[in-house]
Formats: C-alpha cells, sequence, structure tokens
C-alpha cells in the first residue's frame, strides 16, 4: 500500500487538474501491477522448497519423498488443488501446511506443535512456506477440485461458512464485510467475492503468494491470519481448525479455478 | 476444549456415516462451529478472544441470518435496531461539531485494535477504506456508498438550525451505532464499540456537515 499511495501521491503533484491527476494516478498503478507480472520472485522459493522435499533432514535424518500429500506417498503433482482434504492416518482435514508439519513429524522426526508455535518468517517456518510454494507450483494451472466425500469434509465445509459470515471483534467485521459482494474494494485494492468462484487465480487460487510491499513469500496459512488481524479477531493458531474450515469453504466454492499459485501480490 | 471438538466432530462423523442423519442440524453444526472457535483462537495484544467467543446477539443473529442466506425477519431486525439505538450517547455538551480538519486525519487513519498495534494507538476511523468522501483523496473504498457531498445533497447549510436538525442527529447516530437504523449494516458501531470517543466522533460529523468541509465544496 506504500508504494501505491506513493505513486498515487507522486501522480497527484505532477498535474494539477484533479480529473488528469486521476487517470494518470490510476495508470501508474496499472503500470506498476503490470510490471510486478515481469519476474517472481516465489521462484526462489520454489527451489528451495523443492530441495527441502529431497533433502535428508530432522532428528530421523530423513526425506520427505514419502509424504503423503493425499494422492499416495511422493505424489505432488495435482495434490495441491485438491486441499485441503480428509486424511485417514490422522483422521483430520488437513491443509497443505498442517499436512506438511504431520509428515516433517512423522517421517522426519520434527516436533509439529513446535513448528505450528514458531511465528511467520522465522525458523521452520520459513521452510513449510518454502515446501508450500514448490508443491503449489507443481499443479500450476490445474483446476481446483476438493473432495466433498468424506463426512467430516462435509462437516468442515458448513463449519468454515459459518466461520465465513462470522461477525465479531470491535468493528463486528466478518469474512463476509470485504468478501461477501461483487466488485468492491478497500481504498484502492480489489476484493474477490469469495461465496463462489471468483474466477481463475483470484482468491483461494493465488495462494501462496510473493508479496511485494514487504519482500515476503506467504502461504495460505498466513494469508488467513492477517485478514484475521485487520479484521481486529484474535489469534488463530497455526493450522488450526479454524483456518482448515475456511480453507475448505474457501477451496471448495473455488471449484473448477485455475491455480496460479505461487502468485505475486502487490 | 480441544478434546470437547475432537468429540464433537467424531460424533457428528458418526452421525453422518451411521446414516443417523445425512447432515448434522444447524444447531449441531453452530456448537461444533463454536468449539472450534474457542478452541483454534488466543488472545494476542489487544485482541482478546472475547471479542469472538463473547459476540453480542446483534452480531449473532447477523451472522446466522447471512450463512442462511435470508434477511432478518423484520420484527427481528426492528428489534435490533431498536436496542442499538437505545446505546446511543449523544454528545455529552451539546455540540455535534467538532474541526473537520481532524475528521478529515482521523477518517484517513486505519489504526488501532488489531493484535499488532499498541494498547496506546489512537484508533483511526477507517473511513476511506470503504467511502469515497474528500474527492482529493483518490484511494476510496466502494464497500460502502459515496460521502462526497454527504451535507449539501442533505441540503444542511447552517448545521446550527433548527432544520439541520435530523439531520445532524441522524449523522451523529449513525456513527455512533450504524445498527441502530440498519440492523446488519456492514459499517462498524464507531462509538457504541468503543473504537472512537466523542470528540472523534464530533470531527467525523463536522468532516460530513460543516459546509466548509472539502466533502461540501
Amino acid at each position: 500500500m506504500k508504494r501505491l499511495t506513493a505513486i498515487a501521491a507522486f501522480g497527484g503533484c505532477l498535474l494539477a487538474l484533479p480529473a488528469l491527476a486521476q487517470k494518470t494516478a490510476s495508470q501508474g498503478i496499472d503500470e506498476y501491477r503490470a510490471m510486478l507480472q515481469d519476474g517472481n520472485p516465489a521462484e526462489l522459493f520454489e527451489a528451495k522448497g523443492e530441495d527441502l522435499w529431497k533433502q535428508k533432514r530432522g532428528p530421523k535424518n530423513a526425506s520427505l519423498e514419502k509424504c503423503d500429500l493425499g494422492k499416495g506417498p511422493g505424489v505432488v503433482k495435482g495434490a495441491f488443488v485438491e486441499l485441503p482434504r480428509f486424511f485417514a492416518d490422522t483422521q483430520k482435514v488437513q491443509d497443505l501446511e498442517s499436512r506438511l508439519l504431520t509428515c516433517m513429524a512423522t517421517l522426519q522426526g520434527f516436533n509439529a506443535d513446535e513448528i505450528a508455535k514458531t511465528p511467520f518468517g522465522k525458523g521452520e517456518q520459513n521452510n513449510v512456506t518454502a515446501l508450500a510454494t514448490w508443491i503449489s507450483a507443481e499443479s500450476k494451472g490445474m483446476r481446483f477440485n476438493l473432495s466433498q466425500d468424506h463426512a467430516s469434509e462435509k462437516v468442515f465445509y458448513e463449519v468454515g461458512k459459518r466461520l465465513f459470515f462470522q461477525r465479531g471483534g470491535p468493528h463486528d467485521f466478518s469474512c463476509a464485510s470485504c468478501h461477501g459482494e461483487e466488485g468492491k474494494r478497500i481504498r484502492l485494492q480489489d476484493l474477490p467475492m469469495l461465496t463462489k468462484n471468483p474466477g481463475d487465480g483470484v482468491g483461494f487460487a493465488a495462494w501462496p503468494a510473493y508479496r511485494v510491499s514487504n519482500g515476503q513469500m506467504w502461504g495460505m496459512q498466513q494469508r488467513l491470519n492477517d485478514c484475521y488481524r485487520q479484521q481486529r479477531f484474535p489469534y488463530p493458531g497455526f493450522a488450526s481448525d479454524v483456518t482448515i474450515a475456511l480453507g475448505v469453504y474457501l477451496g471448495v466454492n473455488a471449484k473448477g479455478a485455475a491455480s496460479v499459485a505461487p502468485a505475486i501480490k502487490r | 476444549m480441544k478434546k470437547k471438538t475432537q468429540w464433537l466432530i467424531a460424533l457428528t462423523t458418526v452421525l453422518v456415516v451411521a446414516g443417523c442423519a445425512s447432515v448434522p442440524s444447524v444447531s449441531e453444526l453452530n456448537a461444533l462451529t463454536d468449539s472450534i472457535v474457542k478452541a483454534s483462537f488466543r488472545s494476542q495484544g489487544v485482541a482478546n478472544v472475547e471479542r469472538v467467543t463473547q459476540t453480542d446477539e446483534t452480531n449473532r443473529l447477523c451472522s446466522e441470518a447471512d450463512v442462511a442466506g435470508k434477511p432478518l425477519e423484520e420484527k427481528t431486525a426492528k428489534d435490533i435496531e431498536a436496542a442499538n439505538l437505545k446505546t446511543i450517547r449523544w454528545p455529552s455538551n451539546g455540540q455535534f461539531l467538532g474541526d473537520w480538519k481532524e475528521g478529515e486525519k482521523i477518517a484517513q487513519s486505519g489504526r488501532g485494535l488489531t493484535w499488532t498495534d499498541p494498547a496506546n494507538t489512537p484508533n483511526g476511523g477507517n473511513c476511506y477504506n470503504c467511502h469515497q468522501i474528500d474527492t482529493k483523496e483518490i484511494s476510496y473504498g466502494t464497500i460502502g456508498p459515496s460521502l462526497h457531498n454527504y451535507g449539501k445533497i442533505r441540503g444542511v447549510t447552517d448545521p446550527n438550525s433548527a432544520a439541520a436538525k435530523p439531520i445532524v442527529e441522524y449523522t451523529w447516530g449513525k456513527i455512533w451505532n450504524s445498527k441502530a437504523y440498519n440492523a446488519c449494516s456492514n459499517m462498524p458501531r464507531a462509538g457504541h464499540m468503543g473504537i472512537l470517543n466523542e470528540q472523534q466522533v464530533r470531527h467525523i460529523v463536522a468532516l460530513l456537515l460543516d459546509p466548509q468541509s472539502p466533502v461540501n465544496k
């Protein structure tokens, strides 16, 4: 937002006529957005994630190559666009990042609770993000197709729907306050409507993403976490059921949307 | 709490698998959601868990209507509006308008009340996030209606006149507690929920109604 404001301010200074200034500022922003598409630093995280998948690590000195992301041990391609889903071994609905914690614990001997408690951008959390980035990239262009066959998946969809519409906090905000209608913005930021498929590469189909404004790579967990922060809600635990159920709701709604992850954002 | 959540999930799963119920009932799903909320959120900084575990009836009823995908029944909506209207604190000194320049600063600010904001952060009004106000600011949101010419359109030439009184009072009330006029409004209840104090509300009212404010130029 800082950069956008700077560009907007710059446009405003150059031209005295307000109408012209407006046009120039929004053109400037369009140009900025086009420039972003030129190269995506997410590629660096992809490469790191692929290495981490194959590398022997952790107390058990093992790789993640036998990790089952839902399509069988070691199958990565296509896994991303079917998550979150129910896993028989954990008897839980899991998203990509919580499933990675399971694999890092069972295969490599890491302490999943410790990683879940680690703040974003620190220690093993960086590795989870890099892994999620690579795994999402392996499904680039594929269409979201989450299962709703298992009873728990249906229940989590219903819970996710309730969370999406849950008003609370000092501002009475819910997810739907911003994402419940078509064609709305906050400031200049377009808001996808997430109660249905918002289109290819929009909303759920755009994360993980590299954020230019702060130079960070974010997974879906961090995206949801920061939505809740701005919503003035309390802190949702990493991989907590609230985040998983919301993921199911958004993912099922996005059925048929092509994934562009890892995307690049302002 | 975690145990209770897992137990509820297990129960609903068993119910569905056994074919006792094709889908768990609305009340079962609501109870499960409540317990998942309790188990998932934690207090951090100024953002305590009570913000989601102790929401008031207004929010609860509006959320349920949103989930059901149909608006509140008229009587329920009227009751919510009446209850919220009662909470409005009118200006203690009888002054509804403050300084529009201060109002503009408050309207621009989106700060305060997140878990990364220090407790002493002065809260902003977040107004431009959703509304067009002064047209010089091109970075405005569209979730709420444009407020450009707000006072002018409503014929307010002297905010202290008897003729302007109903609009002045409505504007104060809407900012203090938006749900008094629209039960499930998307707009925060700035005064009622302690987002803005009385003096800040005065400045916002001035931004909207002062004939000198750029809003009315």
